[in-house]
């Protein structure tokens, strides 16, 4: 073999294998996922965030890939933690674009990270759809960064709703006038208490007792034990996942007296009930589904068989809508191309897990806003317009 | 008088989170910043033998504590003992072990969150109602607390009246003369610092049936922990004691009365306090 044969046959191998390798790229698309793996949001992100993206990968490679322009393409996710903070999320968005080239981004967890990664995400054309996130903020949000689109709601719409459950309970002589309400020192229970107070006093409560804690507070006897010496009717928590079961538990513990519980963000998780078991009975939480929806059952058992834990009753089948809603963009574009996919998010009608959704200037109109605990299940009993609402019922003890 | 309670049962809970940091810091003169991880690793562990075996938390300290114990005397036999042979005093000892107690807080969390993720944990273990004075307090929490004066008491009854007692005492107050009366002095350290530790596994195992817990709270533990000791005066059982249930009382009555988003401005109003009245602790003796 002569020098120049074994120039062309090394060229002619590293040639195949470049062909092999762009084909092999050309059938997956590539997603970037930067979300809490540690730190104080990580207890939320691993029951409604990651579960949900493992499982719409499943389901899309099952079925062969996304349908891009008639070929199929594989679906591949890099994950990275942000650490549940900001300036993490931001470096990690950051290298998954310029580093790891992928195609579309899985917008973060949470209010305050998708707020934090909003910026560069518009910066680099990506689109984000973002499902976890509640602030009154979002319709300006939306105008300012085009590119985004919000599903989980506003703050004061959900401040709201649960002033309406407490007026229907009222209404009906379950409850009396005197409410007590607290919230974590957090985006999410600062903007649901500035939107709650005024609703609830406008609505002709009273406000017995009010305070709010930091995110790390462990110990909730004082907050439970000062509010259960005003004698309210009901008492209100906008609270994250700590704190809900904290308070939860230290409710329970007191025997606190009331007739309506509402805490925020976690109630609507299956370890609520793990947790607290009988006592979940009438609790009141954040968001919603409606659980006898077509489909919802088998999704809610299929989550459980690939993921190896249920979903909850809010926030994770509205992380795999968003996913879903990429996808549909992605198959109607039939191409990669960023700009095109945003547009027809704009303007399409998505076929959902949760129905049919169309956004309205980026943002979705129609959602859950208060669940309840309801013979083990946890239904919605509030909402912007959804079907499938059920009566509030009357909190009876802690047994 | 509710909030009296539950002063003495969050102060209770403190005690137990310190007592463990005073012996070792005051003993074998490690500043163990990694306190609050092998307390969360101890909560971790109460968890899965709960979860996994239905032994609950009280019954857990018989298996969690001699198991810490054994960890940490290979901890100091190991990784401290070259800091404390090469540190020409105890200044110098202090530094060398704050550093090298950063990095092992940084395995044991990376340890944790390989083998259980970043998640919330809790069960349910005595979180009942009990009736004291008309108002109803945490079983696990009341149990905590009589865990936590057990203890407190035991060591300090083990401190002051028995002979091994003594010298470990001695060595906390002068580890050059106790070496010069025959007392085994890294020996004596030894066993301070892996004593520490599995008190710090035990108030760790109780202290699981009635926290949410994940694998990065244990900074939050290291400080409590580190405010009380100093304030107490640094070995001192008895001082410790106190200075927890000072810190207990003065966080309910600032939840109960001021403001929750307070209770950390309130610790450490106390703590600066005492640095500017009683520099040397609670009980502390001025000397050289």
């Amino acid at each position: 073999m002569t020098i120049g044969k074994i120039f062309k046959t090394i060229a002619a191998a590293a040639l195949a294998s470049t062909l092999i390798v762009s084909a092999a790229y050309a059938e997956t698309i590539k997603f970037g996922a930067s979300a809490p793996k540690t730190g104080p949001l990580a207890g939320g992100a691993e029951v409604s965030h990651w579960p949900a993206i493992k499982l719409w990968v499943s389901d899309v490679n099952g079925r062969g890939g996304i349908d891009v322009g008639g070929e199929k393409m594989l679906v591949e996710v890099i994950e990275y933690d942000d650490r549940t903070s900001g300036e993490e999320a931001i470096k990690n968005i950051q290298r998954l674009i310029n580093v790891d080239n992928v195609d579309f981004l899985i917008a973060p967890y949470s209010t305050g990270l998708n707020l934090a990664a909003a910026p560069i995400i518009a910066q680099a054309g990506f689109p984000q759809i973002a499902a976890t996130a509640i602030s009154d903020g979002i319709d300006e949000i939306a105008k300012q960064w085009p590119n985004s689109f919000w599903l989980l709601g506003s703050s004061s719409e959900f401040a709201k709703s649960v002033v309406d459950v407490l007026v229907t309970l009222r209404d009906r002589g379950d409850i009396g006038n005197k409410v007590a309400v607290v919230n974590v020192a957090d985006a999410f229970g600062i903007e649901l208490m500035n939107a709650g107070k005024p609703a609830l006093e406008a609505a002709g409560f009273e406000i017995v007792y009010e305070t709010s804690y930091p995110l790390s507070q462990q110990d909730f006897a004082p907050i439970i034990s000062a509010a259960q010496a005003a004698e309210p009717d009901a008492f209100i928590a906008f609270s994250y996942p700590g704190d809900t079961f904290g308070l939860s538990a230290q409710a329970k513990i007191a025997d606190l007296d009331v007739g309506a519980f509402y805490v925020g963000v976690a109630t609507a998780f299956p370890a609520y009930l793990g947790a607290n078991g009988a006592a979940a009975e009438g609790v009141l939480g954040a968001g919603a589904i409606n659980v006898d929806a077509e489909g919802m059952a088998e999704w809610r058992a299929r989550h459980k068989e690939v993921t190896g834990m249920d979903a909850d009753y809010w926030a994770s089948p509205m992380t795999y809508v968003g996913l879903q809603m990429l996808e549909q963009a992605i198959t109607k574009v039939g191409s990669l191309d960023k700009a095109d996919v945003i547009e027809a998010i704009k303007t399409m009608s998505f076929d959902t897990v949760l129905g049919t959704i169309t956004l309205d200037n980026n943002i979705n109109r129609k959602y859950w806003t208060v669940g309840q605990w309801q013979n083990g299940a946890f239904r919605g009993v509030a909402s912007t317009g959804m079907d499938g609402e059920v009566a509030p019922i009357v909190k009876k003890g802690w047994k | 008088m509710s909030f009296i309670i539950n002063g003495l049962l969050l102060g209770g809970t403190y005690a137990l989170i310190a007592v463990g940091l005073t012996l070792q810091y005051g003993v074998a003169r490690i500043m163990n910043l990694a306190n609050g991880e092998n307390l969360v690793f101890a909560c971790f562990m109460a968890f899965w033998l709960y979860t996994a075996f239905a032994i609950n938390p009280i019954l857990g300290i018989i298996i969690i504590a001699p198991m810490a114990f054994v960890i940490n005397w290979l901890i100091y036999s190991y990784a401290m003992r070259p800091l404390v042979n090469r540190s020409k005093n105890s200044g110098q000892l202090e530094v060398n072990s704050i550093l090298a107690t950063f990095g092992l807080l940084f395995i044991l969390k990376g340890l944790m969150k390989f083998s259980f993720g970043g998640g919330y944990f809790t069960y349910n273990y005595l979180a009942e109602g009990i009736s004291i004075f008309g108002h109803n307090y945490g079983l696990n929490r009341v149990v905590a607390f009589i865990a936590a004066a057990v203890i407190a008491g035991t060591l300090y009854l083990f401190l002051n009246y028995t002979r091994y007692g003594t010298a470990i005492r001695a060595v906390a107050v002068n580890p050059t003369s106790a070496s010069l009366v025959a007392i085994n002095v890294p020996r004596a350290s030894a066993f301070a610092f892996a004593l520490g530790g599995a008190l710090t596994a035990a108030s760790g195992a109780l202290l699981s049936s009635f926290y949410t817990f994940h694998a990065d709270m244990g900074m939050d533990f290291t400080m409590k922990a580190l405010v009380i000791v100093i304030m107490a005066g640094v070995g001192d059982v008895r001082g410790a004691v106190l200075a927890a249930l000072m810190l207990g009382l003065t966080e309910t009555a600032i939840a109960t009365f001021v403001d929750p988003g307070l209770t950390a401005a309130g610790t450490y109003g106390l703590f600066i306090l005492v640095l500017l009245f009683r520099p040397q602790g609670i009980f502390g003796r001025s000397n050289s």
